[in-house]
């Protein structure tokens, strides 16, 4: 009945780092449950990650795990995909992690259209430096270096991604924790670069600041808030303010990168 | 419906109170900072604590 996780969780590493009622770890358990969906093998999966909290989570996994620069994910994966084309490759990261620091290598993963699954946990703030706004900061919202408001228009990540040309988008967010495992599943077997937002709590950096009293209450916000794509398609505008949308916002086959890359090499070697 | 056997993993827990609140028969309790298993018998098996745990600290079994 209960689900066996920690066949997937290097041995000693639990409890983990990160604070009471994170949504990370509830990511975590989607991303095992997920992975161990897909069927995959550990010794051919590699999960890779920048710096920041949500990037501490391959760490906890036991696969063949890289944990790398900041915001250099992507970069890093691609080099893995490039390598070894038939592994699995999951990228980990958190929204400043993705589309700040390494804003410029997750555009161009996403223009590739390289094999891989990025999972960014969108939490709205950089929580492990202390606090710091980042580019999915709400506008009007409290950080440690916006005490008066963030004056910052927001980063769209799913919208970045559909621009850049990522093929399979979906959002989704800890408070659904059933659609997490799903969404990745789906990524996993999508040929082409996947990008799954879930959306996430930060209690300690972000909830504090801006009037959440407690995880519950932010969990609660992100549950009523969340509208699934296919729903939003019946509701006027003034119903949408506010709200996101989850599920699968955008799917398309397009040639995947690996896959042309290896017709370059036959003709460079003038088969 | 057979019962259910709850397991809390107290050195995981963070005492974040997710599972109290999103438990729909009001099974679990907050002792201070653990999580107590109060109701068991009116567990239905949803495993909604079991997915919201961030901690991977509690576990619901077939009894």
């Amino acid at each position: 009945m209960a689900y066996d996780y920690d066949k997937s969780i290097r041995p000693g590493k639990l409890p983990h780092i990160w604070c009471p009622g994170c949504g990370h770890g509830i990511v975590m358990k989607g991303l095992i449950r997920a992975m161990d969906t897909c069927g995959l093998d550990r010794k051919n999966t590699a999960i890779v990650s920048g710096i920041g909290c949500a990037s501490r989570l391959p760490g906890y996994l036991d696969a063949c795990t890289l944990h790398t620069a900041h915001g250099r994910a992507a970069a890093f994966a691609t080099g893995v995909k490039m390598a070894k084309p038939e592994m699995t490759v999951i990228c980990c990261g958190g929204d400043g992690d993705g589309t700040a620091i390494g804003g410029n290598h997750f555009i161009h993963a996403c223009r590739r259209n390289i094999d891989m699954t990025y999972v960014i946990m969108n939490n709205f703030i950089y929580g492990m430096t202390g606090g710091q706004f980042s580019p999915c900061t709400p506008t009007g919202a409290k950080a440690s270096t916006t005490p008066y408001g963030n004056p910052d228009p927001v980063f769209d990540i799913s919208k970045l991604a559909i621009g850049a040309g990522a093929t399979f988008v979906a959002r989704t967010t800890a408070a659904h924790p059933r659609e997490i495992d799903k969404l990745i599943t789906m990524g996993i077997k999508h040929k082409g670069m996947a990008i799954i937002e879930v959306l996430d709590d930060c209690p300690t950096t972000y909830g504090r600041r801006n009037k959440f009293r407690s995880v519950v209450d932010m969990m609660k916000h992100l549950k009523a808030n969340a509208v699934p794509a296919v729903a939003a398609s019946k509701m006027t505008a003034e119903q949408l303010a506010g709200k996101f949308l989850t599920g699968v916002l955008f799917q398309e086959e397009r040639p995947e990168y690996t896959a042309q890359y290896a017709e370059v090499i036959k003709k460079a070697q003038g088969a | 419906m057979s019962s259910a056997r709850l397991e809390v993993i107290e050195r995981y827990c963070k005492g974040c109170s997710i599972c109290v609140e999103f438990c729909p028969k009001n099974v679990l309790e907050m002792d201070v900072f653990l999580v107590k298993v109060a109701r068991p018998e009116d567990c239905i098996k949803c495993m909604q604590c079991e997915l919201l745990c961030p901690d991977f600290a509690i576990k619901v079994h077939d009894a």
